[in-house]
């Protein structure tokens, strides 16, 4: 009853396990975008604390404060940057059972695991792209009266995260890729039903063509995705001259383009 | 003699075992345009930097209308609003357009309405040239049109008095005409200015006081016709007999 060639066993696979595929990649993709984007808040917010400038000036309890916190992350993100995910998934999953009594979800659990991790490199990524940002765009938000968190917000963040979007999409990629390894905590993602349509009919290279077909399909969608983001981020290339009295429309700021049409 | 703006009292810095800047005294009266000229190194921008505080003074004060800012318990952003400061490179917020660079300080450190922000914006970018390129972005500009919506930014906040590290150095000499020209009349407008600078015609005609400053210490300061004819020291003759030859 299965097909004699090779594609035709592929055909039927996708005909008997087509909503099983698809429902294992969209659980991939839930896991992957969720974990980015909680870890990349992680990140954002690890990142700045690991960034806050201490000055001789200020008071000791905001120097041994900010020393401690930059300590507690310091050691987060080497922990879990030098440890492998699965490991993870195991250790947190039966380990929060075992040591706390918390009877974690897989689910809970697999979202802890993957954003924690993303966490922990994009940490060091949203570091790098603060301290990417030349010093002097810190020293002039600084020159015209702005607080360290208003400089942070409005000049520098917005800078060091067009610089490090490479990056998040990397990371974004890399989890799409490594949501396999939470099969092992009993995530039906895309390998865990790739595995189990695979042993159905014993057609193992069949239905991991099928997944590996599937795995790149995802991946290259969001890199182009996050490519055309980008350069929404870049903003326009060009800029039309103000030729009007900009003095007469001081309220009517924004609506020059219009303004030209009617002409 | 109206209050003086800022004194500066005994100002030292030393970055490690390197000192900069040594037993640093002047004042700036109202309307003054101080320009301080010197050799690379001598200390002019570390002294101008100490201002407003972005390098903080290893010990002296620098007291503004009677406040010492060195001392821990001032508020320095608030002190800085106060103060503008035009650099070298211009530092323009890249992420933002020309008048949003000239918004932004009003919007967050003055607390102003958007409305009124960029009424004030586009009066200073009208002054300095830059109006018509209020939707441009830093890197869509040239050097000095950079430099002028630098200092319209500045303006914009509606500063007591301005600084200029080097506004001209990074520029060619074609743009740096044109931002001496709105300098001259900001000058001529009667606002604080203090200007570190290379320009030595520039610091003659337009400055009230110049500032020759070596090795960390002020040699000399004196009105710009004593200083250019009739130098004292033996270093500011050295100093703009090269300018001379050149």
């Amino acid at each position: 009853m299965l097909p004699e060639t090779f594609w035709g066993r592929i055909q039927y696979l996708l005909q008997q396990y087509g909503s099983s595929f698809l429902s294992g990649a969209g659980n991939t993709m839930i896991i992957a975008i969720v974990g980015t984007f909680l870890g990349c808040l992680i990140g954002f917010i690890v990142g700045i604390i690991q960034t806050i400038p201490v000055d001789k000036r200020d008071s000791t309890v905001k120097k041994t404060l900010v020393g401690i916190l930059k300590f507690i992350m310091a050691c987060y993100v080497e922990f879990f940057r030098g440890t492998p995910m699965m490991v993870q998934a195991m250790f947190i999953y039966y380990g929060s059972a075992y040591l706390f009594n918390i009877n974690m979800s897989m689910w809970f659990a697999a979202f802890f695991v993957v954003s924690i991790n993303t966490g922990a490199y994009m940490a060091e990524t949203v570091r790098g792209g603060i301290l990417s940002v030349d010093e002097g765009q810190t020293e002039a938000a600084k020159a015209i009266g702005m607080t360290h968190v208003q400089t942070m917000i409005s000049v520098i963040l917005p800078q060091a995260l067009r610089n490090i979007m490479p990056q998040i999409g990397n990371n974004l990629i890399i989890n799409i890729k490594d949501t396999c390894v939470l099969s092992i905590i009993g995530i039906v993602e895309l390998f865990y039903t790739t595995k189990g349509v695979a042993g159905a009919y014993y057609t193992y290279f069949e239905a991991f063509t099928i997944a590996m077909v599937m795995y790149f399909i995802l991946t290259f969608v969001c890199s182009r995705l996050l490519r055309l983001l980008e350069h929404r981020m870049e903003g326009p290339q060009n800029y039309d001259l103000a030729t009007t009295d900009t003095l007469a429309h001081t309220s009517g700021l924004y609506s020059y383009p219009k303004k030209k049409e009617e002409k | 003699m109206s209050e003086k703006i800022l004194e500066v009292n005994h100002l030292e810095k030393a970055f490690g075992s390197n000192q900069v800047l040594r037993d640093i005294d002047f004042s700036v009266s109202p309307g003054d345009v101080t320009c301080i000229i010197g050799p690379s190194g001598s200390g002019k921008s570390t002294l101008l930097r100490c201002l407003n505080m972005l390098e903080t003074p290893s010990s002296g004060e620098i007291s503004y209308h009677g406040t010492d800012i060195t001392s821990k318990n001032v508020n320095v952003p608030e002190y800085r609003s106060k103060v503008g400061m035009v650099f070298q490179n211009f530092n323009l917020f890249n992420n933002m357009t020309a008048l949003k660079n000239c918004t932004i300080g009003q919007v967050k450190v003055l607390k102003k309405s958007k409305e009124e922000a960029e009424k004030k914006a586009l009066y200073y970018l009208e002054k300095v040239g830059m109006a018509p390129y209020i939707n441009a972005k830093p890197k869509q500009l040239s050097g000095g049109q950079k430099q002028r919506v630098a200092i319209a930014r500045a303006l914009a906040m509606e500063p007591e008095i301005l600084l200029f590290d080097e506004p001209t150095s990074a520029l060619d000499p074609q743009m740096v005409g044109e931002v001496l020209e709105v300098m001259r009349d900001l000058a001529h407008e009667g606002l604080t200015m203090i200007i570190v600078t290379h320009e030595m015609a520039f610091a003659r005609d337009v400055s009230k006081r110049v500032i020759f400053m070596a090795n960390g210490v002020i040699v000399e300061d004196r009105t710009p016709k004593e200083l250019f004819e009739n130098p004292q020291d033996p270093l500011t003759r050295d100093f703009l007999s090269r300018f001379r030859n050149a």
